[in-house]
């Protein structure tokens, strides 16, 4: 076989190859980085009455002079207002926590899972895969929802708890932490399994039986070869539960009391309720500083794995 | 031609000899760059029309990038290329007289042989008519008849190529680029299809292209064969001459076996050379003339075929003929190898191969035997470079 | 020894998919409960999707998230498809990684984050909100899924196979659609679904970029469920999930089938060679 070595080099372009690149270029440039920045901008305007309700707006209708004017009028006040608030400093480490607190548990619930779906016979392991996705495919909103009749005071797991005498009265789970915790578990549970299923799957069986072979008994080979050769998959879905459960809305919204703070609901609340987008902009912005690092790292473990497997 | 075969003849074909016959093919000062990497070196090359050429080098030595720009795939840093007297400069793939069968074979899967087949036809916007017809002729030329409405995951590797083969074919290309054909066949099968490739180009009276890393398959379909390394033309010329006469270590060394002998000129005339070796200390006579002088550093290629063997010990100061001590037999069937130690201290091995002409040997050649190997005048060559 | 599964990973096999599971069981169950009281089993009845039928207010919000899944999702895998073929064919080109950092990110970017920053882009261009804008949102976040799905199905490809058809003497974009597209085709339908699902899904985009008169099916459900728990959103829920489970297992059963059938002929192939 003849491998040429190919270095990416600047491909000579036709008009055809720009028009290729620039259709979805452009669209996410309009829908997603612009507002980004608008979003930035906003968080260093003032609340005012007015729609939109807040000052100064982005304009330059009325010349340069008034946007210079408007310009040195935007301020960090917002921002200052976040650290004077301990409501928001603590909704973003409330979330954090959480979202750390659910990703532990949620690795400790998915690994026999994924290390059950990996060891199981070749034949089933299409329709197990099937089954791990399949949740994925239906209505968030939905499953966090089918919780409310599981976990409320009156509802079943009480009643099958009261009825087998387990305890005397209703567990108080809805509202409280605690649901927070089994919500996000079980909404991101798919995706801790697929990752780590992926890289326990592609570990080499007789990896394991040399180990044996070598005198090791099986629990020791998991300790000092399974583990440590998932440990990619392990970190990967770990990302994919945590990053996006920081933010997490819906969740501590209708699982969650009125105690539970999470920036996502904290945003919400402000934006919906109190009608203060910079406020809220201020809080995006933020949490999006937070969500950088572990997006960021995230993203240079995928280029790894990907390199290391190309 | 007087001799009787069956089938098209080998013909009597050396336009390269003849400096006034115009090239088909020429690459002219031809340099490919991809970033810091040179894959071509400023390369010049003409091919003739109806001749079967090879490209042959190891992997990454820019034989595939030479073919690629001749089909247009890449662009070349600096040089020019001509096809049948039209500069190919800017010219894109889909204009190009030219057509390519791939090393993977490259066969749409959604569609069946047939449609395959007809796809360059239908490009070309033919009538129906002539597209059926044509069609109908590449499956018969390629014995493909019965897996005409098969997809091609419905085939075999050696179908697969066939299908590939009628492809490239069915537009009646100015040229077949042909890259690592048969790469993926067996043994067997590629040995088959090595000799119906050649009826096929002798058929069809076109001009044939390959690229190949496997000198064997080179010497037996081409005319002439361009040995490439590090993105230059080391040798081009006929595969008798590439064997018999190597002009440098490297193509020695890379087609078949050699035994390669360091050794100093001690005497330069006219009807030939005398070396004496450094390693085994024995004595060279060669029919070769040289433009190396006496005193001056060489080598003395010869392949295990062109040594003698014969059991018992040499004279000491005679021409061309050496004593060695049985190191190791290797038993191959249809010839055995047998490696020697020559020379002070016995430290250099010199391989000789004889056929096994008789099904029994009385009393052969054994382990640890003292051994005379010896060899004509005109048996090696001497390299310089 | 033997490679069969354990006692152990059997036990926790049936654990894990029990609770993946249960709930939603359980959901479908009580969807067909007699019993205005949801958690109180009441007897069999349909009465719930009977009296769905009846809410035109479900009904419209439904029809309007069907609508908006379509489009969003169909202009999605347009433009998903062609980022997928810039981000695998394209070499190095000025902003590439601009432009791999814009589709990666909205894959993990809070929902919240993405709902608040693209209304203040509808705000600031004055746009009024309703359909179109909530389209627009779920076209850019399902685009990048979208993008991810076909990539990974270019990865695969052998790009010699778009060589072979320039070759013999086909342009470019003809290319495409002859060979290139039909190729990659199961990984754009299942972005496209995708699409669809996770605009059908959306809840907190879609709350943030909507208007007046666009009210989603996700919307409704929540400030129903804010509520209380009610056997109507149950069977709602039901339908749903009946209507993709449905959709994903015939997608599977269908790739299954051309699976089998593919390895079948291979197998028929290399035997008639022998």
């Amino acid at each position: 076989m003849d491998e040429e070595v190919h270095v990416a080099a600047p491909v000579k372009r036709s008009l055809g190859g720009w028009l290729l690149i620039a259709m979805p270029y452009l669209w996410l440039l309009i829908f997603f980085l612009a507002p980004f920045l608008i979003v930035f901008k906003i968080s260093l305007s003032e609340v005012a009455i007015a729609i939109p309700p807040y000052l100064p707006t982005f304009d330059f209708s009325e010349g340069w002079e008034t946007f210079r004017e408007n310009l040195s009028s935007f301020s960090l006040e917002n921002y200052i207002w976040l650290t004077e608030d301990a409501l928001y400093w603590k909704s973003y480490l409330s979330s954090v926590i959480i979202a750390a607190t659910s990703t532990v548990l949620t690795l400790l619930i998915g690994y026999p899972i994924a290390y059950g779906m990996a060891r199981s016979p070749q034949s089933w392991r299409p329709t197990l895969l099937m089954l791990v996705i399949l949740p994925f495919w239906t209505s968030f909103l939905i499953r966090v929802y089918a919780w409310i009749g599981i976990l409320k005071n009156e509802g079943l797991l009480n009643q099958l708890l009261l009825s087998l005498g387990l305890i005397d009265e209703p567990l108080v789970i809805l509202n409280t932490n605690i649901a927070v915790y089994i919500g996000i578990v079980y909404s991101y549970l798919p995706f801790l399994v697929l990752p780590l299923y992926a890289s326990l799957e592609k570990l080499d069986g007789s990896l394991l039986e040399a180990a044996e072979d070598l005198g090791c008994p099986p629990w020791k080979a998991f300790w000092k070869v399974t583990l440590p050769l998932s440990i990619p998959g392990m970190i990967a879905g770990c990302f994919l539960v945590f990053i996006p459960a920081v933010g997490e809305f819906v969740i501590p919204d209708l699982l969650g009391g009125s105690d539970t703070l999470m920036i996502g609901k904290t945003l919400w609340v402000e934006f919906f309720n109190n009608r203060d987008w910079p406020v809220s902009s201020a809080v995006a912005v933020i949490l999006l500083m937070i969500l950088v690092i572990p997006i960021v790292l995230f993203q240079n473990q995928q280029q790894k794995m990907a390199e290391k497997n190309g | 031609m007087a001799k009787k075969s069956v089938g098209p003849v080998r013909r009597e074909f050396t336009p390269w000899e003849n400096p006034d016959h115009p090239p088909f093919i020429e690459f002219r000062n031809v340099s490919k760059k991809f970033g810091d990497f040179t894959a071509v070196r400023n390369l010049s090359l003409k091919i003739y029309e109806r001749e079967f050429f090879a490209l042959l080098g190891g992997s990454g030595c820019g034989k595939t990038t030479l073919m690629r720009m001749l089909a247009g795939f890449e662009t070349p840093t600096s040089g020019q290329i001509f096809l049948d007297g039209q500069d190919l400069a800017g010219i894109p793939p889909y204009r190009r007289p030219s057509n390519m069968m791939f090393q993977s074979y490259a066969l749409f899967p959604h569609m069946s042989v047939e449609k395959n087949i007809a796809f360059g036809l239908k490009q070309d916007k033919l009538p129906q008519a002539e597209i059926d017809d044509r069609v109908a002729e590449m499956l018969r030329l390629t014995k493909l008849e019965q897996f005409a409405k098969r997809k091609p995951h419905q085939l075999s590797g050696g179908q697969r190529q066939r299908v590939a083969l009628a492809r490239s074919l069915a537009k009646r290309p100015k040229v077949l680029l042909l890259d690592e054909p048969l790469g993926a066949l067996d043994r067997k099968l590629r040995e088959e299809t090595q000799f119906e490739l050649m009826n096929l180009q002798e058929e069809l009276k076109m001009t044939f292209l390959i690229v190949t890393h496997d000198q064997e398959e080179a010497m037996t379909v081409a005319d002439r064969i361009a040995v490439m390394d590090k993105g230059e033309l080391i040798q081009v010329a006929t595969p008798s001459e590439i064997y018999e006469a190597p002009n440098s270590i490297y193509v020695a060394d890379f087609i078949g076996d050699v035994n390669l002998i360091e050794a100093t000129v001690s005497e330069v005339s006219e009807d030939g050379t005398k070396l004496h070796s450094t390693g085994e200390g024995f004595l060279i006579e060669s029919s070769q003339t040289t433009e190396a002088a006496p005193g001056d550093k060489v080598w003395y290629a010869i392949r295990p075929e062109k040594v003698r063997i014969a059991k018992g010990q040499g004279d000491a100061g005679a021409f061309n003929q050496v004593t060695g001590i049985v190191w190791d037999i290797g038993y191959l069937g249809d010839v055995s190898i047998i490696h020697a130690k020559v020379g002070a201290d016995n430290r250099d091995i010199l391989r000789a191969t004889f056929a096994n002409v008789s099904r029994m040997v009385e009393d052969p050649i054994t382990w640890d035997e003292d051994v005379v190997l010896s060899f004509d005048r005109d048996a090696g060559v001497i390299l310089t470079r | 020894m033997t490679r069969g599964p354990t006692w152990f990973n059997i036990t926790s096999l049936i654990a894990g998919f029990s609770f993946l599971y249960l709930p939603i069981v359980l959901l479908v169950i009580y969807s067909f409960n007699e019993s205005r009281l949801v958690t109180v089993w009441g007897g069999f009845s349909t009465k719930w999707y009977v009296s769905l039928l009846q809410n035109d207010q479900l009904l419209d919000a439904a029809w309007v998230t069907l609508r908006v899944a379509f489009v969003s999702a169909s202009i999605a895998t347009v433009l998903g498809t062609l980022a997928a073929l810039v981000l695998v064919r394209s070499g190095r080109f000025v902003g590439r990684t601009l432009f791999s950092g814009m589709i990666f990110a909205p894959l993990v970017m809070p929902e919240v984050i993405l709902g608040l920053s693209l209304l203040l882009l509808f705000v600031a261009m004055d746009q009024t909100r309703g359909f179109w804008t909530v389209m627009l949102a779920h076209t850019t976040f399902s685009m990048c899924y979208v993008a991810v799905v076909v990539q990974s199905r270019l990865v695969g490809f052998d790009k010699s196979m778009e060589e072979a058809a320039e070759d013999l003497g086909c342009p470019p974009v003809k290319t495409f659609f002859l060979i290139t597209l039909p190729i990659i085709l199961p990984g754009v339908i299942a972005g496209w679904m995708l699409a669809f699902t996770l605009s059908l899904d959306d809840l907190v985009i879609a709350s943030f970029t909507t208007g007046p008169g666009a009210t989603t099916l996700p919307m409704k459900i929540y400030s129903q469920v804010r509520l209380g728990v009610t056997p109507e959103i149950n069977a709602v829920c039901t339908i749903l999930v009946a209507l993709v489970t449905l959709g994903v297992i015939a997608a599977s059963i269908a790739t299954k089938r051309q699976q089998v059938q593919r390895e079948r002929d291979e197998r028929a192939a290399f035997g008639a060679e022998g």
